[in-house]
């Protein structure tokens, strides 16, 4: 049995003189939800193109299942997708929409109606797609991806559009299937729903691979901030000057200064914006999220 | 193969389609054989173009399939609007990808859908030439045409002979409709260029240039239809209509192959 999921080796895609993908270096494990992020234009909606056989790299190779992705035939009935937003046929129903996909992949169409309702459309299944909302499009585009019971998940943005409740139901949903054994691979915007559900990461800027890893492993490398509030919000700028003159890097974010430092600092600035007469109303060491090392590692 | 055919027929037999598709293809069929025969006595002609077709030869074995026939040019147009239409629209729904993630050989995405396309134009035009036929014995009583020969075997011959024509025919014009779908990808820009070149360009031209229309296939398959005419044989139109849409069918299959899917 292989331990990779997807394994890719210097993959690139270049459009007469844009290189989209530049090799491209990663993999992910069996079994992880592995998150796929970068800024708009970073090559993530490409890359997943050519794991899915829609298009050919320019060099290298890749792996999905175990199979080259020069034959998806061979990977894709064990695959399931759902790339850059939901896309069906208006004038057709929601069920009749994934008896196309299911009847096309030669999958049964029994399941249709439990994947609807797993989805929460199980009242709506009659219904024109036409008439769907955003979030019930992505919600059929979900089910459609599961119709092979897929051992890979690929999905491009699955929360675009959702409620918040919604979210939170993709998030249980993919932690389910995760419980299950199938491994997923979702790129998203949304980094605070991937830092609650990623155990791996690929994070990509302008076509390269910038890091690949374990969530926790990335997060540990950064640097804490130290988030002080002065009483009196004139002092902002006076507190960052402090401490930058004790040798820290600070800068303000939403009425705070974040001052990067360990979670001792705190004490000695705390003491410094004492002996300047300011008073701090608070004073928190707090671990970078994904958002802050995101928008650091590329640059935003 | 058969997949794509199963799915494809899921799309095809939706009703705000086919009911579409067969209304209007009875209402051309309908309003053929209704001037056909109930302007039999016109001076102004009763057939394509003016030709006056005269009770005479509507009463002969031919005349029970002849209006059919003078339909067929029409019927295609709808099959070509059709084929573009779903083929093209894979590509402005962006359903393209899904067709291909569930289906990666994509020559059996295309033929899957000629297949099930090519079957859907095949019912069409067989209920087209059953109200065909029940109309012209309709209106053959109401203008006192003879229909005694229209019973014999020779009648029943041509009745077969001129249904597979029309088919031919009716196929031809809808895989000339695949071939524009693919090409220009927008069903809008591959329906009005398929339009414009059949009953614009080459009406046109192959009336005012003579013999042009031996090089053109919307009126190859047209001649088809109607079995040949004397200066173009039925195995000539039949052999180079194919041929230009063989050719044509080849490069764009060969270009969906190739071509990236980035919509």
């Amino acid at each position: 049995m292989q331990n990779t999921a997807i394994d890719v080796r210097d993959l690139s895609k270049k459009y007469a003189e844009r290189m989209a993908v530049s090799h491209a270096n990663f993999s992910v494990p069996m079994g992880s939800i592995c998150g796929f992020v970068g800024p708009n234009g970073s090559g993530k909606t490409t890359t997943i193109r050519m794991l899915l056989g829609l298009i050919s790299p320019t060099t290298g190779d890749g792996h999905v299942l175990g199979e080259d992705i020069s034959q998806p035939e061979k990977y894709l009935p064990r695959v399931g997708a759902m790339i850059e937003g939901p896309a069906f046929y208006p004038a057709l129903t929601g069920t009749q929409n994934l008896v196309v996909l299911a009847k096309l992949g030669g999958f049964s169409t029994d399941s249709v109606q439990g994947l609807l309702e797993k989805v929460g459309l199980g009242d709506r299944g009659d219904s024109k797609y036409k008439t769907y909302s955003l979030g019930m499009k992505q919600r059929l585009g979900i089910a459609a991806a599961l119709l092979p019971n897929p051992k890979l998940l690929i999905l491009d943005e699955p929360t675009n559009g959702l409620d918040p409740a919604g979210i939170q139901e993709v998030r249980a949903l993919l932690r389910q299937l995760a419980d299950e054994g199938s491994t997923i691979f979702v790129s998203s915007h949304l980094l605070s729903e991937l830092e609650m559900i990623c155990d791996q990461l690929v994070m990509l800027r302008e076509g390269k691979v910038i890091f690949t890893g374990k969530t926790s492993e990335l997060l540990a490398a950064q640097q804490p901030v130290v988030v002080a509030k002065p009483e009196d919000m004139k002092d902002l700028n006076k507190l960052v000057e402090i401490a930058k003159s004790l040798g820290h890097q600070a800068t303000l974010l939403d009425d705070a200064v974040h001052v990067k430092g360990e979670q001792n600092f705190a004490a000695q600035l705390n003491k410094a914006a004492f002996a300047a007469g300011i008073t701090l109303a608070s004073l928190a060491p707090i671990q970078a999220s994904l958002e802050e090392t995101f928008f650091e590692m590329t640059g935003e | 193969m058969f997949n794509v055919f199963k799915a494809e027929l899921v799309k095809l037999k939706r009703a705000s389609l086919s009911l579409s598709t067969l209304a209007a293809v009875l209402f051309i069929t309908g309003l053929t054989t209704s001037l056909l025969f109930l302007l039999v006595d016109s001076p102004q002609g009763n057939g394509r173009e003016g030709i006056r077709i005269s009770r005479e030869t509507l009463a002969l074995p031919s005349g029970l399939s002849l209006s059919f026939s003078n339909a067929a040019g029409l019927l295609g147009i709808v099959a070509l609007c059709i084929f573009a239409a779903q083929t093209a629209q894979e590509y402005t729904y962006g359903t393209l990808r899904n067709l291909l993630v569930r289906q990666p050989s994509r020559m059996k995405v295309l033929l899957g859908k000629l297949g099930a396309m090519k079957l859907f134009a095949i019912v069409v035009v067989v209920s087209a030439g059953i109200v065909t036929f029940a109309l012209s014995y309709l209106f053959a009583g109401v203008k006192d045409i003879s229909t005694a020969a229209w019973g014999t075997s020779d009648a029943r011959s041509a009745a077969l002979r001129t249904f597979i024509n029309v088919i031919i025919a009716t196929i031809g014009y809808g895989i000339f409709g695949m071939i524009l779908g693919l090409l220009f990808r927008s069903p809008i820009s591959a329906i009005s260029i398929g339009v414009i070149w059949n009953l614009i360009i080459e009406g046109l031209l192959s009336v005012f240039v003579e013999d042009l229309a031996k090089y053109f296939p919307g009126q190859l398959l047209s001649i088809v239809a109607s079995g040949g005419t004397e200066n173009i044989s039925y195995k000539y139109a039949l052999i180079t209509s194919y041929a230009f849409l063989l050719g044509g069918i080849a490069i764009v299959a060969f270009l969906f192959k190739r071509r990236d899917v980035s919509n």
